[in-house]
Protein backbone atom coordinates (compact mmCIF):
# COMPACT_ATOMS: atom_id res chain seq x y z
CA UNK A 1 0.00 0.00 0.00
CA UNK A 2 3.29 1.90 0.30
CA UNK A 3 2.97 2.75 -3.55
CA UNK A 4 -0.33 3.71 -3.12
CA UNK A 5 -1.97 7.37 -3.28
CA UNK A 6 -5.90 7.88 -2.16
CA UNK A 7 -7.24 11.19 -3.87
CA UNK A 8 -9.95 12.19 -1.68
CA UNK A 9 -11.95 15.07 -2.86
CA UNK A 10 -13.84 17.17 -1.03
CA UNK A 11 -16.01 19.98 -0.43
CA UNK A 12 -17.64 21.20 2.94
CA UNK A 13 -17.33 17.38 4.68
CA UNK A 14 -15.80 19.00 7.72
CA UNK A 15 -18.39 16.80 10.16
CA UNK A 16 -17.29 13.22 8.21
CA UNK A 17 -13.94 14.13 6.99
CA UNK A 18 -12.12 13.45 10.34
CA UNK A 19 -13.17 10.05 10.74
CA UNK A 20 -12.63 8.75 6.70
CA UNK A 21 -9.47 9.82 7.09
CA UNK A 22 -8.64 8.12 10.31
CA UNK A 23 -10.39 4.90 8.79
CA UNK A 24 -8.44 5.16 5.46
CA UNK A 25 -4.95 5.94 7.41
CA UNK A 26 -5.09 2.94 9.16
CA UNK A 27 -4.52 1.28 5.96
CA UNK A 28 -3.06 3.21 3.53
CA UNK A 29 0.01 5.83 4.69
CA UNK A 30 -0.05 8.18 1.80
CA UNK A 31 -3.42 9.88 1.24
CA UNK A 32 -4.02 13.60 -0.35
CA UNK A 33 -6.87 15.58 -0.12
CA UNK A 34 -8.39 18.17 -2.30
CA UNK A 35 -10.12 20.82 -0.78
CA UNK A 36 -12.58 21.94 -3.77
CA UNK A 37 -12.82 25.70 -1.99
CA UNK A 38 -14.75 24.49 1.17
CA UNK A 39 -16.26 26.99 3.24
CA UNK A 40 -16.32 24.99 6.33
CA UNK A 41 -12.80 23.62 8.09
CA UNK A 42 -12.56 21.35 5.76
CA UNK A 43 -9.02 21.91 5.21
CA UNK A 44 -8.02 22.60 8.65
CA UNK A 45 -9.96 18.84 10.09
CA UNK A 46 -8.00 17.10 7.18
CA UNK A 47 -4.41 19.01 7.90
CA UNK A 48 -4.90 17.61 11.48
CA UNK A 49 -5.62 14.33 10.62
CA UNK A 50 -1.97 14.37 8.97
CA UNK A 51 -2.91 14.59 5.35
CA UNK A 52 -1.91 16.42 2.44
CA UNK A 53 -4.14 19.27 1.72
CA UNK A 54 -4.30 20.43 -1.86
CA UNK A 55 -6.15 23.84 -2.09
CA UNK A 56 -8.95 24.94 -4.59
CA UNK A 57 -9.08 28.69 -4.03
CA UNK A 58 -12.37 28.62 -5.66
CA UNK A 59 -14.99 25.83 -5.96
CA UNK A 60 -14.73 24.06 -9.39
CA UNK A 61 -16.27 21.28 -9.01
CA UNK A 62 -15.65 17.10 -7.92
CA UNK A 63 -14.47 16.25 -11.87
CA UNK A 64 -11.83 19.49 -11.34
CA UNK A 65 -10.45 18.40 -7.71
CA UNK A 66 -10.03 15.23 -8.73
CA UNK A 67 -7.87 16.12 -12.13
CA UNK A 68 -5.96 18.38 -9.32
CA UNK A 69 -5.76 15.01 -7.34
CA UNK A 70 -4.07 12.84 -10.46
CA UNK A 71 -1.70 15.73 -11.64
CA UNK A 72 -0.13 15.68 -8.25
CA UNK A 73 0.07 11.84 -8.18
CA UNK A 74 1.22 11.71 -11.77
CA UNK A 75 3.95 14.49 -11.34
CA UNK A 76 5.13 14.66 -7.66
CA UNK A 77 5.13 10.91 -6.49
CA UNK A 78 6.26 7.83 -8.11
CA UNK A 79 2.69 6.20 -6.72
CA UNK A 80 2.30 2.87 -8.79
CA UNK A 81 -1.64 3.37 -8.06
CA UNK A 82 -4.50 6.01 -7.17
CA UNK A 83 -7.21 5.31 -5.20
CA UNK A 84 -10.11 8.13 -5.97
CA UNK A 85 -12.14 8.13 -2.45
CA UNK A 86 -15.02 10.23 -1.33
CA UNK A 87 -15.00 11.87 1.71
CA UNK A 88 -18.18 11.58 3.10
CA UNK A 89 -18.13 8.11 4.32
CA UNK A 90 -20.04 6.00 1.35
CA UNK A 91 -17.26 3.54 0.99
CA UNK A 92 -15.33 1.24 3.37
CA UNK A 93 -11.48 1.35 3.26
CA UNK A 94 -11.42 -2.62 3.14
CA UNK A 95 -12.91 -2.25 -0.13
CA UNK A 96 -10.99 0.27 -1.57
CA UNK A 97 -7.83 -2.29 0.12
CA UNK A 98 -9.37 -5.31 -1.84
CA UNK A 99 -9.25 -3.40 -5.15
CA UNK A 100 -5.52 -2.06 -5.18
CA UNK A 101 -4.31 -5.61 -4.34
CA UNK A 102 -6.66 -6.69 -7.37
CA UNK A 103 -4.86 -4.17 -9.80
CA UNK A 104 -1.53 -4.72 -8.73
CA UNK A 105 -1.95 -8.58 -8.98
CA UNK A 106 -3.89 -8.46 -12.11
CA UNK A 107 -2.21 -5.41 -13.66
CA UNK A 108 -5.33 -3.88 -14.64
CA UNK A 109 -5.16 -0.53 -15.65
CA UNK A 110 -8.79 0.74 -13.81
CA UNK A 111 -10.49 -1.09 -10.94
CA UNK A 112 -13.99 0.27 -10.64
CA UNK A 113 -16.20 -0.27 -7.42
CA UNK A 114 -19.53 -1.55 -8.47
CA UNK A 115 -22.24 -1.76 -5.66
CA UNK A 116 -24.54 -3.83 -8.42
CA UNK A 117 -21.64 -6.68 -7.71
CA UNK A 118 -21.21 -6.14 -4.10
CA UNK A 119 -23.93 -4.65 -1.83
CA UNK A 120 -25.78 -1.28 -1.46
CA UNK A 121 -27.30 -0.14 1.78
CA UNK A 122 -30.18 2.14 2.79
CA UNK A 123 -30.23 3.15 -0.93
CA UNK A 124 -33.56 5.25 -1.57
CA UNK A 125 -35.99 4.05 -4.07
CA UNK A 126 -35.65 6.56 -6.36
CA UNK A 127 -31.83 6.69 -6.13
CA UNK A 128 -31.93 2.90 -7.48
CA UNK A 129 -34.36 3.89 -9.98
CA UNK A 130 -31.98 6.96 -11.49
CA UNK A 131 -29.00 4.80 -11.21
CA UNK A 132 -30.74 2.06 -13.13
CA UNK A 133 -31.53 4.36 -16.20
CA UNK A 134 -28.04 6.08 -15.84
CA UNK A 135 -26.24 2.74 -15.81
CA UNK A 136 -28.35 1.94 -19.15
CA UNK A 137 -27.20 5.49 -20.80
CA UNK A 138 -23.30 4.63 -19.94
CA UNK A 139 -23.68 1.22 -21.20
CA UNK A 140 -25.20 2.70 -24.36
CA UNK A 141 -22.75 5.33 -24.47
CA UNK A 142 -19.53 4.04 -23.97
CA UNK A 143 -20.06 0.12 -25.09
CA UNK A 144 -18.64 -0.84 -22.16
CA UNK A 145 -20.75 -3.72 -20.37
CA UNK A 146 -20.48 -1.96 -16.69
CA UNK A 147 -22.37 -3.33 -13.56
CA UNK A 148 -22.48 0.07 -12.22
CA UNK A 149 -21.80 3.51 -12.98
CA UNK A 150 -21.10 7.39 -11.35
CA UNK A 151 -19.13 5.19 -8.31
CA UNK A 152 -16.44 7.10 -6.86
CA UNK A 153 -14.71 4.20 -5.85
CA UNK A 154 -11.56 3.37 -8.29
CA UNK A 155 -8.27 2.45 -8.54
CA UNK A 156 -5.96 3.94 -11.09
CA UNK A 157 -2.60 3.16 -12.57
CA UNK A 158 -0.32 5.94 -13.60
CA UNK A 159 -1.11 4.74 -17.34
CA UNK A 160 -5.29 5.60 -16.51
CA UNK A 161 -3.97 8.88 -14.42
CA UNK A 162 -2.51 9.97 -17.82
CA UNK A 163 -5.05 8.92 -20.27
CA UNK A 164 -7.49 11.09 -17.89
CA UNK A 165 -7.31 14.69 -18.41
CA UNK A 166 -10.85 15.82 -17.22
CA UNK A 167 -12.68 18.19 -19.03
CA UNK A 168 -16.02 17.80 -17.08
CA UNK A 169 -15.50 19.94 -13.74
CA UNK A 170 -19.07 18.63 -11.91
CA UNK A 171 -20.76 15.20 -11.60
CA UNK A 172 -20.59 14.29 -15.54
CA UNK A 173 -16.96 13.07 -14.90
CA UNK A 174 -17.46 9.92 -13.52
CA UNK A 175 -19.12 9.32 -17.66
CA UNK A 176 -15.93 11.09 -18.73
CA UNK A 177 -13.68 8.45 -16.92
CA UNK A 178 -15.76 5.84 -18.74
CA UNK A 179 -15.98 6.88 -21.76
CA UNK A 180 -11.37 7.65 -21.51
CA UNK A 181 -11.60 4.27 -20.61
CA UNK A 182 -12.83 3.54 -24.05
CA UNK A 183 -10.60 6.37 -26.26
CA UNK A 184 -7.22 5.56 -24.41
CA UNK A 185 -8.05 1.44 -24.60
CA UNK A 186 -7.47 0.97 -20.93
CA UNK A 187 -8.12 -2.37 -19.14
CA UNK A 188 -10.36 -2.50 -17.00
CA UNK A 189 -12.26 -4.68 -14.50
CA UNK A 190 -15.04 -4.11 -12.25
CA UNK A 191 -14.57 -4.87 -8.11
CA UNK A 192 -18.03 -5.65 -5.65
CA UNK A 193 -18.10 -2.88 -3.35
CA UNK A 194 -20.45 -2.31 -0.13
CA UNK A 195 -21.71 1.46 -0.03
CA UNK A 196 -24.08 2.66 2.60
CA UNK A 197 -26.10 5.47 2.38
CA UNK A 198 -26.39 7.69 5.66
CA UNK A 199 -28.50 10.11 7.09
CA UNK A 200 -25.84 12.42 6.07
CA UNK A 201 -24.60 11.11 2.96
CA UNK A 202 -28.57 11.18 1.49
CA UNK A 203 -28.55 14.73 3.04
CA UNK A 204 -25.13 16.05 1.42
CA UNK A 205 -24.88 14.13 -1.39
CA UNK A 206 -26.03 13.99 -5.17
CA UNK A 207 -29.97 15.64 -5.66
CA UNK A 208 -31.35 12.79 -8.15
CA UNK A 209 -32.41 16.11 -10.49
CA UNK A 210 -28.63 16.75 -10.86
CA UNK A 211 -28.49 13.54 -13.34
CA UNK A 212 -30.36 16.28 -15.70
CA UNK A 213 -26.92 18.42 -15.27
CA UNK A 214 -24.90 15.68 -16.74
CA UNK A 215 -26.63 14.89 -19.42
CA UNK A 216 -26.89 18.42 -20.10
CA UNK A 217 -23.34 18.90 -19.66
CA UNK A 218 -22.36 15.45 -21.64
CA UNK A 219 -24.41 17.04 -24.50
CA UNK A 220 -22.71 20.11 -24.18
CA UNK A 221 -19.14 18.44 -24.46
CA UNK A 222 -20.37 16.81 -27.78
CA UNK A 223 -21.38 19.96 -29.69
CA UNK A 224 -18.40 21.83 -28.09
CA UNK A 225 -15.79 18.75 -29.10
CA UNK A 226 -16.55 20.78 -32.90
CA UNK A 227 -17.06 24.50 -31.63
CA UNK B 1 -39.60 34.39 -50.88
CA UNK B 2 -36.10 36.70 -50.56
CA UNK B 3 -36.55 36.30 -46.88
CA UNK B 4 -36.54 32.98 -46.73
CA UNK B 5 -32.70 32.63 -48.66
CA UNK B 6 -31.57 35.57 -46.27
CA UNK B 7 -32.85 33.79 -43.00
CA UNK B 8 -31.38 30.62 -44.16
CA UNK B 9 -28.42 31.68 -45.81
CA UNK B 10 -27.71 33.44 -42.46
CA UNK B 11 -27.65 30.47 -40.54
CA UNK B 12 -25.89 28.57 -42.82
CA UNK B 13 -23.32 31.69 -42.70
CA UNK B 14 -23.33 31.78 -39.14
CA UNK B 15 -22.79 27.99 -38.17
CA UNK B 16 -20.02 28.44 -40.63
CA UNK B 17 -18.14 30.85 -38.69
CA UNK B 18 -18.66 28.80 -35.23
CA UNK B 19 -17.23 26.18 -37.26
CA UNK B 20 -13.97 28.25 -37.66
CA UNK B 21 -12.40 27.43 -34.40
CA UNK B 22 -10.84 29.24 -31.46
CA UNK B 23 -11.14 33.18 -31.71
CA UNK B 24 -8.66 34.78 -34.35
CA UNK B 25 -7.60 38.15 -33.92
CA UNK B 26 -9.43 38.28 -38.02
CA UNK B 27 -12.71 37.06 -36.75
CA UNK B 28 -12.24 39.75 -33.61
CA UNK B 29 -12.15 42.50 -36.29
CA UNK B 30 -14.98 41.09 -38.63
CA UNK B 31 -17.34 40.99 -35.87
CA UNK B 32 -16.42 44.54 -34.51
CA UNK B 33 -17.13 45.52 -38.26
CA UNK B 34 -20.18 43.55 -38.32
CA UNK B 35 -21.42 45.48 -35.29
CA UNK B 36 -20.47 48.68 -36.34
CA UNK B 37 -22.56 48.16 -39.23
CA UNK B 38 -25.58 47.25 -37.12
CA UNK B 39 -25.27 50.43 -35.51
CA UNK B 40 -25.12 52.44 -38.40
CA UNK B 41 -27.82 50.23 -39.55
CA UNK B 42 -30.24 51.25 -36.55
CA UNK B 43 -29.01 54.90 -36.83
CA UNK B 44 -30.56 55.10 -40.46
CA UNK B 45 -33.79 52.73 -39.26
CA UNK B 46 -34.40 55.85 -36.47
CA UNK B 47 -34.13 58.83 -39.25
CA UNK B 48 -35.91 57.21 -41.80
CA UNK B 49 -38.47 54.22 -40.17
CA UNK B 50 -40.02 54.26 -43.48
CA UNK B 51 -36.90 52.56 -44.60
CA UNK B 52 -37.11 49.71 -42.52
CA UNK B 53 -40.35 49.03 -44.18
CA UNK B 54 -39.06 49.35 -47.50
CA UNK B 55 -35.96 47.00 -47.52
CA UNK B 56 -38.78 44.27 -45.97
CA UNK B 57 -41.30 44.38 -48.66
CA UNK B 58 -38.09 44.23 -51.20
CA UNK B 59 -37.03 41.23 -49.67
CA UNK B 60 -40.58 39.99 -48.98
CA UNK B 61 -41.80 40.53 -45.67
CA UNK B 62 -45.05 41.83 -45.55
CA UNK B 63 -43.93 44.96 -41.89
CA UNK B 64 -40.56 46.21 -40.82
CA UNK B 65 -40.87 45.36 -37.41
CA UNK B 66 -41.29 41.84 -38.21
CA UNK B 67 -37.99 41.55 -40.81
CA UNK B 68 -36.60 43.04 -37.38
CA UNK B 69 -37.52 39.97 -35.65
CA UNK B 70 -36.54 37.80 -37.87
CA UNK B 71 -33.02 39.18 -38.32
CA UNK B 72 -32.86 39.58 -34.07
CA UNK B 73 -33.55 36.08 -33.81
CA UNK B 74 -30.80 34.55 -35.78
CA UNK B 75 -28.27 37.25 -34.41
CA UNK B 76 -29.62 36.14 -31.05
CA UNK B 77 -28.85 32.56 -31.48
CA UNK B 78 -25.54 33.23 -32.91
CA UNK B 79 -24.64 35.80 -29.88
CA UNK B 80 -26.12 33.02 -27.43
CA UNK B 81 -23.77 30.17 -28.79
CA UNK B 82 -20.71 32.36 -29.02
CA UNK B 83 -21.69 33.32 -25.85
CA UNK B 84 -21.72 29.66 -24.36
CA UNK B 85 -18.47 28.55 -25.75
CA UNK B 86 -16.77 31.73 -24.80
CA UNK B 87 -17.71 31.08 -21.30
CA UNK B 88 -16.96 27.36 -21.23
CA UNK B 89 -13.34 28.05 -22.51
CA UNK B 90 -13.36 30.60 -19.17
CA UNK B 91 -14.74 28.00 -17.08
CA UNK B 92 -11.73 25.70 -18.44
CA UNK B 93 -8.93 28.21 -18.00
CA UNK B 94 -10.14 28.88 -14.57
CA UNK B 95 -9.76 25.20 -13.73
CA UNK B 96 -5.95 25.12 -14.67
CA UNK B 97 -5.04 28.19 -13.16
CA UNK B 98 -6.88 27.46 -9.57
CA UNK B 99 -5.68 23.92 -10.09
CA UNK B 100 -1.80 25.39 -11.27
CA UNK B 101 -2.20 27.22 -7.63
CA UNK B 102 -3.11 24.17 -5.30
CA UNK B 103 -0.66 22.59 -7.05
CA UNK B 104 2.19 24.89 -6.67
CA UNK B 105 1.19 25.91 -3.10
CA UNK B 106 1.64 22.52 -1.93
CA UNK B 107 5.55 22.63 -3.78
CA UNK B 108 5.99 25.85 -2.17
CA UNK B 109 5.12 24.24 1.19
CA UNK B 110 7.19 20.84 0.77
CA UNK B 111 9.84 23.48 -0.17
CA UNK B 112 9.59 25.86 3.16
CA UNK B 113 9.54 22.19 5.21
CA UNK B 114 12.63 21.24 3.60
CA UNK B 115 14.83 24.44 4.09
CA UNK B 116 13.28 24.07 7.87
CA UNK B 117 14.43 20.66 8.29
CA UNK B 118 18.07 21.31 6.45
Amino acid sequence: MDKTVVVVPMYNEGPVVAEVLAALRASFTRIVCVDDGSADDSAAVARSAGVLVLRHSVNLGQGAALQTGFDYVLRHTDATHAVTFDADGQYRVDDAVAMVEVAAATGVDIVLGSRNLGRTEGQPVARRILMRSALAFSRRSTGLELTDTHNGLRVLNRRALAAMCLRQRGMAHASEIESRIRSADLSWREHPITMTYTDYTRRKGQSNINALNVVFDLAAERIGATL
Amino acid sequence: MIIRVFLIASIGAASWWLLQGRATGHRLAVTRVGALLVAAAAVVAVLVPSLVTDVANLVGVREGPNLLLYVLIVVFAFTSIVQAARLRDLDSRIARLTRAQALLEVEMGAKAESSVDG
